[in-house]
């Protein structure tokens, strides 16, 4: 807890840290997105969600995803984990990664990947647990599903280790515990132990903090980035708050209407915003967050 | 009644055929049409026997054939929807409009009455209907007018639940909050401001509640409590029938469907309104 | 445990309540016991002295805890028609109508539960039309009528069955169960249907609540999601269901045992009914709450095993 608040004094330097970490040593690039469409056919007129979504990710990276609701923020990271619902849309492009194309490949494939190597979470720690299974349970989810060879002792071992290092411990039990049972910034930190157990390479977080009060929202910030450092998790940050953004991402993109308006390094984004959308993004963030 | 017609409006506005209700208001048309012209004319008196003509198959003559005292099962069918229909409608009116009091009163005060009134109201509730009819009819003694009142207070419970949640929703809404500070009095209140807005659940239960009714009314007269001798209910009916279900099949399958249309009816416009006002 | 033990107090609590209420009733009725026992040939001298020996006298609080002391002890009371203990009566009868229910309660949840799945997985396919359809249908046949019609089909139309052909439990236990398969399925084809509709529409529901998309985000197939996710969640209204429809197959066998000619409870019953014998309805009627009570404890017991979030408290 006390390093906790120690690190985040320290906001911008390490920032730095991340990004030039990302950028000298690992410089291979592990998910590809180019020319992401997504359309809805839900009315008569088909709508247009996403258009021209292009994304590089680096590895052990962190990239946010900044705009208003209706961005096509969510949709493009949805379409990135597999999890767009298959009737009613239309997609096009191309998401590589590891040689497949997500977007095309078969679902079997698909769901190799999912949880194992691409993990998500989502903005509502409220309903995104199911609520009748115990925590240990859905912790461990990932590894039942893609690591058959791993006996339950193992599993537990390490959803344990995963519930500790998400900062459950001192919670009585947490394993045996159900979701009903724990606060919001709790579940958030159990849906983040469940996402990195089988240790995936990219690790996608839509909103992850917006349904959470200031002081637990920094708590799982502190708590990616020290996924993002200790098991160098590539991380997709999305978010409509630029500053939440600011203090953890090197990279950003930002959508208005489907489209990406900008895209490049936070601070400089931040310095010399080049278009009004995200002067206006940064005029919405309340004056202490600017240093 | 307004409200009640804005129901079909909605209805025709979103395009959307609403199968439920219209197939709903067909056979419950048919049968209301057929209980009414049993009122004024049937083609044989129903209580008429012929002892040439006895459990005769269907024909121009006899619709649905005859039964084993020669009497035509089309004419009893008619007078015998129409007690079906009579009990049952009289089990409503006390169920729903016993129930709609009890539901409204405690529903808006609360308390202590509540408490208690729900505690018996939920134990009432556990039992199966047809159950807590039989103890009422017990109590009263059997015949046509014991079991509807047996049937009616045994509907009671489940109207008062629907009626009292629908007041604790609708309570502490403005228009109601707007009301008690102009100074309307308390029962006013009630009956003239909120209970209209609960016309779209309660109506729905009601269609419900004749489809329950019809089933257990025909039920009791299954068993031979209800209607008596020479009085017929659909029930009794279909009990005296079945004895012949061997050489006169069509006799017990066409009362059989009679009563399955009617309930069939009141069934789908019951889910037909439900669908329209959520 | 606590759970277990608070929900059982509540039960018996209310079992109090019930059976006060049910010995109110039958107190209340006009013509006590002891003129119904000798009917014409009654003196006031006999009826004064039969009333002091039965305890009529004491007042109605001390009645109904004597009664219900008896009650405890197997001591039914005696029915006024036959003059003989009512428990005896009821006694053989009581397994011929229990095990029509659970027959009736099994049929219902084989049926219900994979059909409601199905329709649920294929919504808006041809089969979940089919169903549906049907389903509206069957719930309106009342199972008199559809034991009428079972009766039809397997015993005039394609002859398998024997109607009347009822064999006691005590002579062969296997025929015994095959005679009530039919009069069972009467009486689980519309709770069937209304548990196929409310599982199909619960499973529909927990389909789209957020959870299932964490789960599909872990990399679980469709049918994972459906069994490890949602089910158990869209259980929760359906196990609620079927525990009020259990009470009602057994209230609902007293109609169908006419039907099908079945001796259990249904014609002591009806006949007590009819002759007034009202110990007989009282014991019946008791006997009745008893099971329906137990049953809604199991329910609460099964709902917190499946629904954490039921707390002791609640």
């Amino acid at each position: 807890m006390k390093q906790n608040f120690g690190d985040s004094g320290t906001v911008t330097s390490d920032i730095y840290i991340t990004y030039q970490m990302g950028n000298t040593m690992n410089n291979n690039v592990i998910l590809d997105v180019t020319d992401l469409h997504i359309e809805f056919h839900d009315h008569d007129k088909p709508e247009t969600v996403v258009e021209d979504f292009d994304l590089m990710l680096e590895a052990g990276e962190i990239v946010g995803i900044v705009g208003e609701s209706g961005s096509g923020k969510s949709m493009s990271a949805l379409a990135i984990a597999g999890l767009l619902k298959r009737h009613a849309l239309t997609k096009k492009g191309k998401i590589m990664f590891d040689g497949t194309d997500l977007l095309t490949c078969d679902r079997k494939t698909l769901r190799s990947y999912q949880g194992d190597e691409i993990s998500m979470i989502f903005q509502e720690p409220m309903t995104s647990l199911n609520p009748v299974k115990k925590i240990g349970w859905q912790v461990e989810e990932s590894l039942r599903i893609h690591h058959k060879e791993m006996d339950k002792a193992e599993r537990k071992r390490r959803a344990l280790k995963m519930l500790e290092a998400v900062g459950l411990n001192d919670l009585e039990r947490p394993y045996d515990k159900y979701p009903h049972q724990l606060s919001g910034g709790q579940r958030q930190r159990v849906m983040i132990a469940a996402a990195m157990i089988a240790e995936p390479r990219i690790l996608i977080a839509d909103e992850p903090t917006t349904a959470l009060d200031v002081t637990i929202q920094a708590q799982i910030v502190e708590l990616l980035r020290k996924m993002n450092r200790e098991k160098g998790t590539a991380i997709i940050f999305i978010s409509h708050d630029l500053s939440l953004i600011r203090q953890i991402c090197s990279r950003v993109i930002v959508m208005q209407n489907g489209n990406i308006v900008e895209t490049g390094n936070v601070e400089e984004i931040f310095k010399r915003p080049s278009m009004n959308y995200t002067r206006k993004l940064i005029a919405a963030i309340p004056q202490i967050d600017l240093d | 009644m307004k409200r009640f017609l804005a129901l079909f409006k909605k209805n025709t506005a979103t395009g959307r055929r609403n199968t439920y209700l219209i197939l709903g208001m067909a056979i419950t048309g048919v049968v209301l049409l057929m209980v009414i012209i049993g009122i004024f004319y049937t083609p044989y008196s129903p209580t008429k026997m012929d002892s040439s003509a006895k459990l005769q198959g269907m024909s121009l003559k006899h619709l649905m054939g005859t039964d084993n005292m020669g009497r035509d099962v089309f004419s009893r069918v008619l007078y015998g929807s129409r007690i079906t229909l009579a009990i049952a409608t009289f089990t409503i009116l006390l169920g729903a409009g016993v129930g709609t009091v009890i539901g409204a009163l405690t529903g808006y005060f609360g308390g202590i009455a509540d408490e208690i009134t729900m505690r018996i109201v939920d134990a009432m509730l556990a039992f199966p209907s047809i159950l807590l009819s039989l103890v009422f009819v017990s109590l009263f003694g059997t015949g046509t007018y014991q079991v509807a009142v047996a049937l009616g207070i045994s509907f009671v419970p489940s109207f008062a639940r629907i009626v009292r949640s629908e007041f604790l929703r609708c309570k502490n809404m403005d228009y109601v909050e707007v009301a008690k500070l102009q100074g309307v009095s308390s029962l006013r209140i009630i009956f003239v401001h909120i209970l209209p807005n609960t016309v779209e659940v309660l109506l729905s239960s009601v269609m419900i509640g004749f489809n329950n009714a019809v089933l257990a009314e025909a039920g009791l007269s299954f068993l031979g409590i209800g209607a008596q001798p020479p009085y017929a209910s659909l029930g009794n009916m279909l009990s005296d029938a079945q004895g012949y279900l061997f050489n006169k099949p069509s006799y017990v399958i066409s009362i059989g469907v009679v009563i399955v249309l009617m309930v069939l009816g009141f069934s789908f416009l019951g889910e037909g309104i439900k669908r329209i006002s959520s | 445990m606590r759970y277990i033990l608070k929900k059982a107090l509540s039960m018996a609590l209310t079992l109090i309540v019930v059976s006060f209420c049910v010995f109110l009733a039958f107190s209340l009725i006009p013509g006590d016991p002891v003129t119904r026992m000798f009917g014409t040939e009654a003196t006031p001298e006999l009826l004064a002295q039969y009333r002091e020996k039965m305890g009529l006298n004491a007042p109605l609080i001390v009645r109904y805890f004597r009664w219900a002391s008896a009650f405890v002890q197997g001591d039914l009371g005696t029915s006024y028609n036959y003059k003989i203990p009512v428990a005896g009566m009821i006694a053989e009868k009581i397994p011929i109508t229990l095990t029509l229910a659970i027959m009736s309660f099994v049929i219902m949840v084989v049926v219900s539960i994979p059909l409601g799945i199905y329709t649920a997985k294929y919504e808006n396919g041809l089969i979940d039309h089919i169903v549906s359809s049907l389903n509206q249908i069957i719930m309106a046949i009342p199972p008199f009528f559809s034991g009428i019609l079972l009766t039809f089909f397997f015993g005039v139309v394609i002859k398998i069955f024997t109607p009347g052909g009822f064999v006691s439990y005590t002579k062969d236990v296997s025929e015994f169960l095959k005679y009530l398969i039919l009069p069972a399925f009467a009486i689980a084809l519309p709770k069937a249907a209304m548990a196929t509709k409310l599982l199909r529409g619960s499973v529909i529901e927990e389909a789209g609540k957020d959870y299932t998309r964490t789960a599909y985000s872990r990399g679980n197939t469709t049918n994972a999601v459906l069994y490890l996710h949602v089910l158990k969640n869209a259980m929760i209204p359906v196990v609620t269901f079927m525990g009020m429809a259990l009470a009602d197959m057994v209230a609902g066998s007293i109609v169908i045992e006419q039907v099908f000619g079945i001796p259990g409870i249904s014609r002591i019953l009806l006949t007590s009914i009819n002759n007034r014998d009202y110990p007989v309805v009282e014991a019946i009627i008791m006997g009745i709450a008893i099971m329906v009570l137990v049953v809604n404890f199991l329910v609460d017991i099964i709902y917190r095993i499946i629904d954490p979030r039921i707390e002791a408290g609640k």
